[in-house]
C-alpha cells in the first residue's frame, strides 16, 4: 500500500499498482492536462503540459521537501511518500507557457475546424491559458494533406504530440505515419509509398488532441455540441466492440469507440467505425406491405400483428429463421411466439455472413470474420427452445420437402445474404413473412414484407464470440413506419405496455442457464457469461 | 606559471602521428597492457572515480560516478557510446584528437570498455569530420590487426568490437539520449529520462556515453596515475562539500577575433585572459574584446570585465554562464554587435531544436522571429522582456524540457540581455523610436483542398 499526497490530499494506492502522476491525480478527481500521454501508448513526455512539482514526505518526520524543478507527471510513477503539487504558481505558469507556445503558430481555424467543442487546445486554453496574446498574430488557415482513404491531415494544426505516429507503430503495427523535418518545421506525413490504410486507421483521429487529423466521413458534417452520444455495441462482427453512437435528431453522424478494458480497449476497426451509413440509406424498407398475388398493398400497423398471428396460425407447421443480427431478447420473443403457435415449430439460425479470416491486432482487438454480432446468443436461445441448433442450410431441405408451410424470416442484413436460387426454394410455402432492412430476392417473394430496425434503433443485448454479453440500448428512433423487432414481437405475444428489453432479459436469464450470469445489472463493459457456466450445472444461481 | 608539457597534444606534431607505430613508439598502449595485466575492471572504475575526472563534452559530470550507475550483475550486453558528434559551435578540439592522435582516444575507449564491461563500443562521429572518420577507422583497423581489439585482447578474457557510426548533421545527436535514439536508427528525439541510460540505454541495455576528450584523459590517468591527474587543475571549493573540483588537462579551443586561433592544452583553471593573451596572442587588429563565448555557444557570454574568471567547471558559473561547456572560447571584439550574436545564436538553436518539446520548439522559433523583427527596425523594449522570459523558462534546469539543448538555447539570450541590455535597448530605441510595430499585411494561406 502506498500513500501519495496530491495537492494536500492523501491517496492510497494498492501494492503492485503502477500509476503515473496523471492517473493518480485522476483518482482524486484532479485533471492534469496532457496532449502526448495516452495509457495505451509509450511515454514520450514531449508536450510538457503535464508538468507538476514533486517532492517527498519523510516517513518519520513528516517533513515535506520539494524538488526545485518541474517534472512531467506522465513519466513519474508515484511511490510511497511522494508529494505532487498540481496547482502551484510555478505549475500554472509552466502550463500557461506551454499553451501559449502551442498557440503561437496555430492557424486561426476554430470556426472551420471539426474538433471545436472537443479540442484539448481549446479546453486547456480556457482552463489554463493566458488572457492576452503576447506574440504577433499572423492569421492563416491550415494546409490540408490526405494521409489515407479515411483520414485527412490539417498540417498546421498539429501540436506534434506524436500520438498518431506511436499508434501506427505500437498498436496497428503498420508504421505508416512519421514525422518529417526538424524543430518548428516538423510535420506529420506518411512514409513515402505507405498511405494510412490499415483497418484501425480511423483511431488516429480519436487520438489526435486537436483538429489536425480529421475523419473524412465526418468532415464538416456536424458540430459536436449538437450531437448526443449513446453507449452501444458494434454489430459489424462477432467481436462486438463497445461504441458510442453519436447522433443528432435521430441521424447518426459518428461512431466512436467506448473504452472497454475487457474487449476493445480504446479502439474500433474501420468496418465498425464507418458501418452506419446503411442506417440512413434510401433503399431501406420503411413500410410494412403485403403481396396479394401480383399486387402490393401498403399496410397499417394497427391490427397487423393480429393479422400476422392469424395467418401464421392458419399455416400450421411453422419455421422461424432467427437472424444472428437479432438481440438475445428479440430472438427469445420470436422463438416463444412461433413456438406458441406451433409447439413443434422449427427454429433455425439465419445465414451467418463470413468474410475472409479473423484479423488479429495484438494489444488492440480482433476483427472477426463472422460479420454478425449475436450468433452465440441466438444459438443459445434456439438451443433453449429446441434442444439443438438448426442452421439455415439444414432448414432448406425441410422446406423443400413441404413439411413446413409458414416461415417467419428475421433479417437485419446489411449486405446480400441470399441468392435467387435459394430464395426460390421459399416459393412453395403458404406463408412467408420477411422482416429485413433492404429488399432482397427473399423479400421480393414474401407475402408480408416488414421493415426491420437497424442496429442503432434496437434495444437489447448481444453475446460476442467470447461469450461476453453486452447491453445495447437504442440510440435513435427508426424511420416513421418502422417497428423494431422487439416491440413487434412483444405485441405479437400480447404483452402489455411498451417493449421492455430488460424485463425480457430477466426472463431469459431465469429460463436459460447460459444467460444466467446476466441476472443482475449488466456492467458497462459487459459480462462474461462463462462465469456461471463453469459453476454448478444444476441450475443454482448466484 | 611553470611551463606545462602537453599530454593530450603530445603527439600531434609528429609525422604520421595517427599511425599505430608512431603511437606505440611514444609509449602508446603501455597503459592498456599494464591495466589488463594487473587491474580488474572494478579497479579501473575506482581509479577513474578517485581521479574526479569530469566529462569534457559540456556537462562536466564525474565520469567515475557515471560508470558506477551501471547495474551490478546485469546480464548485458553493456554498451559504450563514444560521443564524437562535436557540434557545439566554437568547438573543434575532439577533431584535433581524432585526426592527429586517434590511438590515444581508442586506448581510452578500450580501457573504459574494460572498466564498464562493455563488449561493443560505438563511435558516433559527426558527419562533417571526414578526415576523422578516415583516421579513426584506420586506427581501429590497425588495432584489430595488432590484437588491441577483437576477441581475447592481449590474451585476456576481454573482447571488444568498435564500430564507427556516422551522423547526419544534427546538433541534437550530441545529446546523449538523442545519440542513442539515432544509433538505434530512429529519429533523434532525445528519449525521456528516467529510465537512465546506465540502466536502459542503447537498445534498452546498460549504456555509458562518454566524450572523446574524456576518454583520452582516461588513457593518461591509467598511464600516469591519479596523483598526476590531480596535480593539475583546481581543487574543490572547501566551502562546497559537493564540488568534485576541476582536475586534469583540458584542450582549450580558441577562435574568433584573436591573432592566433587554435587548439591549446593547459591544466584546467587558466583564466580567459591568460588564454587570449598568452596562447592566442591577444585580440586581433589591436582591438579590445567586448566579450567571449566561454565554452561553446550554449554557455552564453562572458564580458571583458569577467576575463579573469578561471576556465574550470566552477568559474564561468560564478559569472552567470551555463558552465565550462567544452572550454572552447570564441572572442568577440568591440565592434561586434551583440544583436548579431543573438541573432546567430537564436537561429542556430531554432534550426537545431529537435522539435518534440513544446517550450524549446516554440520558444526558439519565437525568439528568432522577435529578433528578426528587432533587426528590421520594428523592435519594442517589451521584446527584451519576452526574450528574457523565454530564456528563463525553457530547459532542463527549470524542468520544462526533455534535454539540455533548450538550456543551451536559453543561455545566450539570458547573458546577452543580462550583460548587454544597454546595447540592445539602444539599438531598439535608435531603429524604432516610436516603439510600436508596423504590421505588414500578410496574405492568408488558402486551404489546399484535395
Amino acid at each position: 500500500m502506498a500513500i501519495v499526497i496530491i495537492d494536500g490530499r492523501e491517496l492510497e494506492i494498492p501494492a503492485r499498482q503502477r500509476l503515473n502522476g496523471i492517473q493518480a491525480a485522476a483518482r482524486l478527481g484532479i485533471e492534469i492536462p496532457h496532449y502526448c500521454w495516452h495509457p495505451a501508448l509509450s511515454v514520450v513526455g514531449s508536450c510538457r503540459m503535464c508538468l507538476v512539482e514533486i517532492g517527498n514526505r519523510d516517513a518519520k518526520t513528516g517533513k515535506i521537501s520539494m524538488l526545485p524543478k518541474l517534472v512531467p507527471a506522465c513519466n513519474t510513477i508515484v511511490t510511497d511518500g511522494m508529494v505532487l503539487v498540481t496547482d502551484s504558481q510555478k505549475v500554472r505558469q509552466a502550463r500557461a507557457r506551454v499553451e501559449e507556445g502551442l498557440l503561437l503558430r496555430h492557424p486561426i481555424d476554430c470556426p472551420i475546424c471539426d474538433k471545436a467543442g472537443e479540442c484539448c487546445l481549446q479546453d486547456y486554453h480556457f482552463l489554463h491559458g493566458q488572457d492576452e496574446r503576447r506574440a504577433d498574430v499572423r492569421p492563416f488557415t491550415s494546409r490540408r494533406r490526405d494521409v489515407g482513404e479515411k483520414v485527412t491531415l490539417f498540417v498546421d494544426r498539429c501540436v506534434m504530440c506524436s500520438q498518431c505516429v506511436r499508434f501506427t507503430r505500437e498498436i496497428s503495427r503498420t508504421g505508416e505515419l512519421m514525422v518529417t523535418g526538424r524543430g518548428a518545421h516538423e510535420e506529420i506525413d506518411v512514409v513515402p509509398g505507405f498511405p494510412l490504410d490499415n483497418k484501425l486507421s480511423g483511431n488516429v483521429v480519436d487520438h489526435c488532441p486537436v483538429g489536425a487529423l480529421c475523419d473524412k466521413e465526418f468532415l464538416y458534417q456536424q458540430r459536436v455540441w449538437y450531437m448526443t452520444r449513446h453507449p452501444g455495441v458494434c454489430t459489424g462482427c462477432a467481436t462486438g466492440c463497445s461504441i458510442w453512437i453519436e447522433e443528432n435528431q435521430d441521424r447518426i453522424y459518428r461512431i466512436r469507440p467506448r473504452e472497454n478494458p475487457q474487449l476493445n480497449r480504446w479502439w474500433i476497426c474501420n468496418e465498425g467505425r464507418y458501418g452506419y451509413p446503411h442506417v440512413h440509406n434510401r433503399r431501406r424498407l420503411i413500410r410494412p406491405r403485403r403481396r396479394d398475388g401480383g399486387e402490393i398493398v401498403y399496410l397499417d400497423w394497427t391490427g397487423l400483428p393480429n393479422e400476422l398471428a392469424g395467418r401464421l396460425g392458419q399455416a400450421g407447421h411453422l419455421a422461424a429463421v432467427l437472424s444472428p443480427h437479432l438481440t438475445c431478447e428479440e430472438a427469445y420473443l420470436l422463438g416463444k411466439f412461433v413456438r406458441g403457435l406451433d409447439a413443434a415449430a422449427w427454429l433455425a439460425l439465419g445465414p451467418v455472413p463470413v468474410v475472409g479470416q479473423d484479423e488479429r491486432f495484438p494489444d488492440a482487438l480482433t476483427i472477426s470474420a463472422e460479420k454478425c454480432p449475436n450468433r452465440r446468443g441466438v444459438e443459445a436461445v434456439i438451443a433453449h427452445f429446441t434442444g439443438r441448433v438448426t442452421t439455415f442450410d439444414q432448414l432448406l431441405p425441410e422446406i423443400d420437402q413441404g413439411g413446413i408451410r409458414g416461415v417467419w424470416f428475421s433479417g437485419g442484413y446489411k449486405t446480400d445474404f441470399v441468392d435467387e436460387a435459394t430464395a426460390r426454394r421459399f416459393e412453395s410455402l403458404d406463408l412467408l413473412v420477411v422482416q429485413d432492412l433492404f429488399p432482397s430476392p427473399l423479400s421480393e417473394r414474401a407475402d408480408y414484407e416488414l421493415p426491420a430496425a437497424a442496429f442503432a434503433e434496437r434495444d437489447g443485448s448481444y453475446v460476442n464470440r467470447a461469450d461476453r454479453l453486452q447491453s445495447a440500448p437504442w440510440a435513435i428512433r427508426p424511420p416513421a413506419e418502422v417497428r423494431s423487432e422487439g416491440s413487434l414481437y412483444w405485441e405479437l405475444l400480447r404483452r402489455d405496455g411498451l417493449y421492455d428489453s430488460r424485463a425480457v432479459l430477466d426472463e431469459l436469464t431465469r429460463e436459460a442457464l447460459y444467460f444466467s450470469a446476466a441476472r443482475g445489472p449488466v456492467p458497462e463493459v459487459g459480462i462474461d457469461l462463462k462465469v456461471n457456466l463453469l459453476a454448478d450445472a444444476s441450475g443454482s444461481n448466484v | 606559471m611553470p611551463t606545462y608539457q602537453p599530454v593530450l597534444l603530445a603527439n600531434i606534431h609528429k609525422e604520421d602521428s595517427h599511425k599505430l607505430a608512431v603511437y606505440e613508439s611514444g609509449g602508446g598502449y603501455r597503459a592498456l597492457r599494464r591495466v589488463l595485466k594487473e587491474k580488474s575492471p572494478q579497479d579501473v572504475v575506482e581509479m577513474v572515480r578517485l581521479s574526479n575526472l569530469r566529462g569534457r563534452g559540456g556537462a562536466g559530470f564525474p565520469t567515475g560516478l557515471k560508470w558506477s550507475f551501471l547495474p551490478e550483475g546485469h546480464p548485458g550486453p553493456v554498451y559504450l557510446c563514444v560521443n564524437a558528434d562535436e557540434s557545439e559551435p566554437g568547438t573543434f578540439v575532439n577533431r584535433v584528437l581524432m585526426e592527429l592522435d586517434p590511438h590515444q582516444v581508442i586506448e581510452g575507449i578500450i580501457l573504459s570498455s574494460y572498466a564498464t564491461k562493455a563488449r561493443t563500443a560505438y563511435i558516433y562521429l559527426r558527419y562533417e569530420y571526414p578526415l576523422s572518420l578516415q583516421r579513426m577507422q584506420a586506427a581501429v583497423d590497425e588495432c584489430y590487426q595488432a590484437g588491441y581489439l577483437g576477441k581475447r585482447i592481449l590474451g585476456r578474457d576481454f573482447s571488444l568490437d568498435v564500430y564507427i557510426h556516422r551522423g547526419a548533421a544534427a546538433y541534437v545527436c550530441g545529446e546523449e539520449m538523442g545519440l542513442i535514439e539515432s544509433l538505434e536508427g530512429k529519429r533523434a528525439w532525445p528519449r525521456i529520462k528516467p529510465p537512465f541510460p546506465a540502466v536502459e540505454g542503447l537498445f534498452r541495455k546498460p549504456t555509458v556515453v562518454n566524450n572523446v576528450e574524456t576518454l583520452a584523459c582516461v588513457t593518461h590517468i591509467a598511464d600516469r596515475g591519479v596523483e598526476w591527474f590531480k596535480s593539475l587543475g583546481t581543487p574543490p571549493d572547501p566551502h562546497d562539500p559537493r564540488d568534485p573540483g576541476s582536475f586534469g588537462p583540458k584542450l582549450y579551443g580558441l577562435s574568433g577575433h584573436v591573432n592566433r586561433p587554435g587548439c591549446y592544452e593547459a591544466p584546467l583553471g587558466i583564466t580567459c585572459r591568460q588564454l587570449i593573451e598568452e596562447f592566442g596572442g591577444g585580440v586581433w587588429k589591436n582591438r579590445q574584446a567586448k566579450a567571449v563565448i566561454p565554452g561553446g555557444l550554449s554557455t552564453g557570454l562572458m564580458t571583458e570585465a569577467e576575463f579573469d574568471t578561471p576556465l574550470d567547471f566552477s568559474g564561468p558559473l560564478k559569472v552567470g554562464c551555463l558552465g565550462l561547456g567544452t572550454g572552447c572560447v570564441v572572442v568577440l571584439d568591440e565592434t561586434y554587435p551583440i544583436l548579431d550574436f543573438l541573432y546567430n545564436s537564436c537561429r542556430f538553436f531554432a534550426h537545431e531544436s529537435c522539435g518534440q518539446c513544446t517550450p524549446c520548439r516554440e520558444g526558439t522559433r519565437w525568439a528568432v522571429e522577435m529578433i528578426e523583427r528587432i533587426r528590421a527596425g520594428r523592435g519594442r523594449l517589451k521584446d527584451l522582456e519576452l526574450l528574457q522570459e523565454i530564456g528563463d523558462s525553457i530547459g532542463i534546469i527549470p524542468g520544462t524540457t526533455i534535454c539540455g539543448l533548450a538550456d543551451g538555447a536559453a543561455w545566450p539570450i539570458k547573458n546577452a540581455i543580462g550583460k548587454f541590455r544597454d546595447e540592445l535597448e539602444d539599438y531598439i530605441k535608435r531603429t524604432n523610436p516610436e516603439g510600436y510595430i508596423v504590421t505588414e499585411p500578410v496574405e492568408a494561406l488558402a486551404a489546399i483542398a484535395d
